[in-house]
């Protein structure tokens, strides 16, 4: 039930009546409306994890290379040790 | 999808089991908290992927598993009510009460419905203004700012046909819990990511130095499931027990601010009973007093006794991580998904419905590893 999406941003409406900030998130082809109102920081082209109809984090780009880097280290690190062997 | 394909990368994945393997010198036991990570761990088969000595058991986190038999039958009664539309979402319609679920309430006249998110709830409020629309909310804190918004914008744009049936509940102390128990076999917690998304990850500081337990904050996909099983087991294996982050593209140390600020404003912290596992204090969230007028609760007061589950179901059991589902002697056979004497094994993400739909039993040895191959 924690099921939360990835998707990008492509429209954001400000509803200064309603209070709501709310935007449209397309998930690989399919686009859907979103309350924006939880990531006051996300923009057009930002990653949302959206969750019941609710962006709850803007994904970190940084952060989400790092595990590959991690695997690119242990793959350097056993070169090392094959070359040293 | 971006952000999605890249973690189901069969080289990647293979890669870490084998980072796994190297570091790995004695048996661990490790618990994935939450039903999204089992249903990920039992479909693609990573238990297969991993050293002999580790084990991964099922944690509590699905939270139509252990929505009380009594709330159910609250929910049931009160769709039974001619002018009621309740609305939840699909995994809770199947759940047996102690004599219907909320579809059979359906099948006997009753207008139930499946929504997406608690603001289509509202939203059919505002459409049937002769009708009350009951929003049954069971879910975690991932999914407490959403009903906390629903509720709170009821109230602002005064929507008295719409109430909630509240039947919310918390990670930390379920952890706290199941650590306490004589029973417990966890040495390690992979954290659910997303309920971390919300809330951050500071309240598991004081139950990991407590516990001596490494808690690893982790995500959903494949290649997340066993970055955190690597950390925590290397971890286990230097002595340390500390909380670190897996999931950092998503999980900030003190999570979503607005979202907490929005959950406090609306809910209060409660004592809540656990299907299978029992009563466990400051465990769930109810609406505060300033938002009770929109409590189902009061507003269709339901007498409903205290309920003996069935006797043979090891549910509680199960959702504690003392047995595997195939251990229990009604799996897959006086218990399925079609007629399920728990819970486990009606959501998708209850452990039993996992073993049974991805046919893990005892005798699986090496099955199919069915992880995607992305597409860059």
């Amino acid at each position: 039930m924690c099921l939360a999406v990835p998707g990008k941003i492509v429209t954001i409406v400000e509803e200064s009546n309603l209070g709501l900030r709310r935007g449209k998130v397309d998930f690989g082809g399919i686009r859907k409306e979103v309350c924006l109102d939880y990531t006051p920081e996300a923009g057009l082209g930002d990653y949302v994890l959206v969750h019941v109809g609710f962006a709850l984090a803007t994904v970190d780009e940084q952060e989400a290379l790092h595990v590959f880097e991690a695997l690119r280290q242990l793959d350097q690190l056993e070169e090392l040790g094959e070359a040293t062997t | 999808m971006k952000f999605l394909d890249e973690y189901r990368d069969h080289c990647a994945v293979q890669r870490m089991a084998q980072a796994i393997r190297a570091c790995n010198k004695r048996p661990w036991t490790l618990m994935e908290v939450c039903g999204g990570q089992t249903h990920t761990i039992v479909k693609t088969g990573l238990q297969e992927l991993l050293p002999e000595g580790i084990t991964l058991v099922h944690g509590p986190g699905c939270p139509v598993c252990v929505t009380p038999v009594e709330m159910i039958d609250r929910a049931v009664a009160i769709a039974k009510r001619p002018e009621v539309i309740l609305c939840s979402f699909g995994d809770m319609l199947r759940v047996p009460g102690s004599t219907h679920s909320l579809l059979d309430a359906k099948a006997l006249g009753g207008d139930v419905r499946i929504v997406y998110s608690p603001l289509d709830a509202l939203q059919l409020a505002r459409s049937n203004p002769t009708r009350e629309v009951v929003f049954f909310a069971v879910g975690f804190e991932t999914t407490a700012p959403a009903n906390a918004m629903a509720v709170w914008e009821a109230k602002r744009e005064k929507v008295a046909n719409f109430s909630m049936l509240v039947s919310h509940v918390l990670v930390p102390p379920a952890m706290e819990a199941i650590l306490s128990s004589p029973h417990c076999r966890v040495q390690a917690f992979l954290a659910a990511g997303h309920v971390c998304m919300v809330m951050g990850f500071e309240e598991y500081l004081p139950i990991s130095q407590k516990y001596h337990v490494p808690i690893v904050v982790t995500g959903f996909e494949p290649l997340d499931l066993l970055e955190g099983v690597h950390m925590a087991v290397a971890q286990l294996e230097s002595g340390r027990a500390e909380v670190e982050n897996q999931y950092a593209r998503a999980v900030r140390r003190s999570g979503n601010r607005s979202a907490q600020e929005r959950i406090s404003q609306v809910f209060e912290v409660t004592k809540r009973a656990w299907r299978g596992i029992g009563e466990i204090p400051s465990s769930g969230l109810r609406l505060r007093q300033a938002y009770r007028p929109f409590d189902a609760e009061v507003r269709f007061p339901v007498d409903v006794g205290r309920v003996e589950e069935s006797s043979e179901c090891i549910a509680g059991l199960v959702l504690q991580g003392q047995r595997k589902p195939y251990e229990c002697p009604a799996f897959g056979t006086r218990c399925t998904p079609d007629s399920p004497l728990g819970a486990p094994m009606v959501s998708s993400e209850g452990a039993c419905a996992a073993y049974f739909h991805f046919g893990r039993g005892k005798e699986d040895g090496v099955s199919i590893v069915s992880i995607a191959t992305a597409s860059h």
